[in-house]
């Protein structure tokens, strides 16, 4: 089936013919370039925004005080909305509700300084369920616990990037720092994959914080887990928790200004599936790209037939079977096809690799690749392809009459 | 060697049906050199077509070396093909792209031979047939005369017991053409049964019996030293 002596015969028909069988194998190549690019961007349109998502947890509902916007039972608009920490525990009955923390952030007189080191850090007062919700990872010590905010302990866990602004190579478990000139005591380290901002920042206790910093009863936004609710349980639970809201601080349910609520669920959803139709609109328009290609070879194919009904003939003559016939169509077909697709496909992976490398930091667009199996499908969708490509003419061919043949001038 | 038995073969294309063998017998021996005549039309390619397992026939019975060839699948048919007939067309029919030495190989390769061995053998025979020098050059590179013999040559590479000839000095010169029956005589004294079909008289004369083709069936069966006699006693009357 692959004796040198077929491949003899392929390289020189395609020899005589350079550019008939570059023109043939370039819309398949073409075909699958395309592919290829479009599949890359797809894939570097979700890594991209998946690196956005990255920072929190995907199943996560912030709630956030804002200003009412409508007047409602004698009060009038422009009224801002203070959660305190009885929101704070009416909505931790909420079912479905996982992990929970209030988030106070300081925001004036920053400035953190251990020794002759000093700069200025955002401070979060939280739960320690803020750990979970962030998806902060301790890489020393540990993060805020219960007992902390018990006993309104002055203690911190600092981000990464604050450690190495203040400590230099020194470690900072156990040591204090100064918090606007309050000590306290650094009890971990963390990292956040959200990004720097996200480590540049240190958290306390929320207890402590609203002694410390003069904010009692403030708990800033509220921010929780929802466990595996599904997207319509989450959409459900933020409404139960804005009517419980609107009926506590007294501004209308429908004032969408009072209080924002983010619904990460619904959110990564809508995206994850925007992206599965866009890489299944990708896939078809690849798909078709390929069978224009395919038809152009087949198209191709029917012509060499056309053309070497004679050599046929005499073939037959010979005493060429018609499967010796057939295969050397068909291994013609598909030479050209897997030779000139595969040429694409590295052309393809190529460019997307350099994309890649020399892609700029932007938001929501990041390592546009295709991974390895996609590639090999692919080209395994080319062999059986361009074997499909050859068949018809092949049979064909193999139908051909000696009688016809030779008589053909 | 060759018996075919009111043979019978029509054409359809579309609506049209065209009767063109309409009972054909005949027998050729082993070793004969003969020479198939008629006029266009009469049906004589379309006999050398059922001879050479190159078509079916529709009726009748066509025996080769005792064994009857009736509606073969195209694979059986190649390979009795392959094995016991060669062929030389009026155009030549050499594959263009491919040097001298690969056309006469050419048999062998749908005989499964190895590449080396294949090109030996060819090499012998282009040698024989006195092309060596031209071995690696293109058809195109070489004049009728030359292209004839290395088509001689490819059919006689696979050893068949039968050679059929259609018109094969239809495009040479007369000179050639005349080097061609020589040729052809030679090979008959090797045993080789020869058929060949042509409409020139003198191309005709050179063989043993002359068939004359009309209308589908078989006219006349003359030996060819009868013909001279006949003739001469026509010319004489």
């Amino acid at each position: 089936m692959f004796d040198l002596d077929k491949w003899q015969e392929i390289y020189s028909t395609i020899n005589k013919n350079k550019l008939r069988t570059f023109l043939t194998g370039f819309s398949v190549a073409w075909g699958i370039f395309m592919l290829i690019i479009l599949l890359g961007s797809g894939y570097g349109l979700e890594n991209g925004v998946q690196k956005e998502f990255k920072g929190d947890a995907e199943n996560t509902l912030w709630v956030n005080q804002g200003t009412t916007s409508i007047s409602y039972k004698g009060y009038k608009p422009g009224r801002f909305i203070e959660f305190g920490n009885k929101d704070y525990e009416q909505i931790k009955k909420v079912e479905d509700v996982e992990y929970i923390s209030g988030n106070l952030r300081i925001w004036q007189n920053t400035t953190l300084s251990y020794k002759n080191e000093y700069g200025a850090f955002d401070i979060f007062c939280t739960h320690p369920d803020y750990g979970e919700v962030e998806k902060l990872i301790p890489v020393k010590g540990r993060f805020l616990n219960q007992l902390d905010i018990i006993e309104c302990r002055k203690v911190t866990a600092i981000g990464n990037l604050v450690e190495k602004a203040l400590f230099k190579g020194e470690d900072p478990i156990g040591k204090y720092i100064h918090v606007t000139g309050i000590p306290f005591k650094v009890i971990g380290v963390f990292e956040d994959p959200g990004g720097d901002r996200d480590v540049s920042r240190i958290y306390i206790p929320l207890s402590t914080g609203q002694m410390v910093f003069n904010r009692l009863n403030e708990v800033g936004t509220i921010a929780m887990t929802v466990g595996n609710a599904s997207v319509d349980r989450s959409i459900e639970m933020a409404e139960e928790i804005r009517k419980d809201l609107a009926q506590r601080h007294h501004f209308d349910p429908a004032d969408q200004r009072a209080v924002f609520v983010w619904n990460n669920v619904e959110n990564y959803m809508k995206f994850m599936t925007l992206f599965a139709n866009i890489r299944l609109f990708i896939w078809v328009i690849g798909i078709g790209t390929i069978i224009a290609g395919i038809v152009g070879v087949s198209n191709i194919m029917m012509i060499v037939v056309k053309e070497r009904t004679k050599e046929i003939g005499i073939r037959k003559s010979m005493g060429a079977t018609p499967g010796s016939i057939i295969s050397l169509i068909m291994m013609e077909s598909i030479l050209i096809t897997s030779f000139a697709g595969y040429l694409g496909l590295v052309l393809g992976v190529g460019l997307l690799e350099i994309v890649s490398k020399n892609l700029p930091d932007t938001d929501y667009f990041s390592k546009p690749e295709v991974n390895i199996n996609v590639a090999l499908g692919a080209t395994l969708i080319l062999i059986i392809a361009g074997a499909i490509a050859g068949f018809v003419p092949a049979r064909k061919a193999a139908a051909v009459r000696p009688v016809v043949a030779l008589r053909d001038e | 060697m060759i018996r075919l038995k009111n043979i019978h073969k029509s054409y359809t294309s579309g609506s049209n049906t065209l009767h063109v063998l309409k009972g054909v017998d005949l027998e050729i021996g082993k070793g004969e050199l003969v020479s198939i005549m008629g006029s266009s039309g009469s049906g004589k390619s379309t006999l050398l077509n059922v001879l050479g397992i190159l078509d079916n026939y529709d009726q009748g019975e066509y025996f080769l070396n005792g064994e009857l060839i009736q509606n073969m699948n195209e694979k059986k048919a190649a390979l009795y093909r392959n094995r016991h007939i060669g062929f030389v067309f009026q155009s030549f029919n050499l594959i263009s792209f491919k040097n001298a030495m690969e056309n006469v190989a050419l048999p062998l390769y749908y005989k499964k031979v190895s590449r080396k061995k294949r090109n030996e053998k060819a090499m012998g025979y282009l040698d024989k047939l006195g092309l060596k020098e031209w071995a690696h050059h293109l058809p195109n590179e070489l004049s009728g005369g030359q292209k004839q013999r290395l088509a001689i040559a490819r059919a006689l590479i696979s050893e068949p017991s039968m050679i059929l000839a259609d018109e094969p000095t239809g495009a040479l010169d007369s000179q050639t053409s005349m080097e061609m029956m020589d040729l052809f005589k030679e090979i008959n004294n090797m045993g080789i049964t020869v058929l060949i079909v042509t409409h020139e008289r003198d191309i005709a004369a050179k063989t043993q019996r002359i068939i004359r083709l009309k209308d589908g069936i078989i006219e006349s069966i003359v030996t060819n030293g009868e013909r001279k006699k006949w003739l001469a006693e026509q010319s004489m009357a």
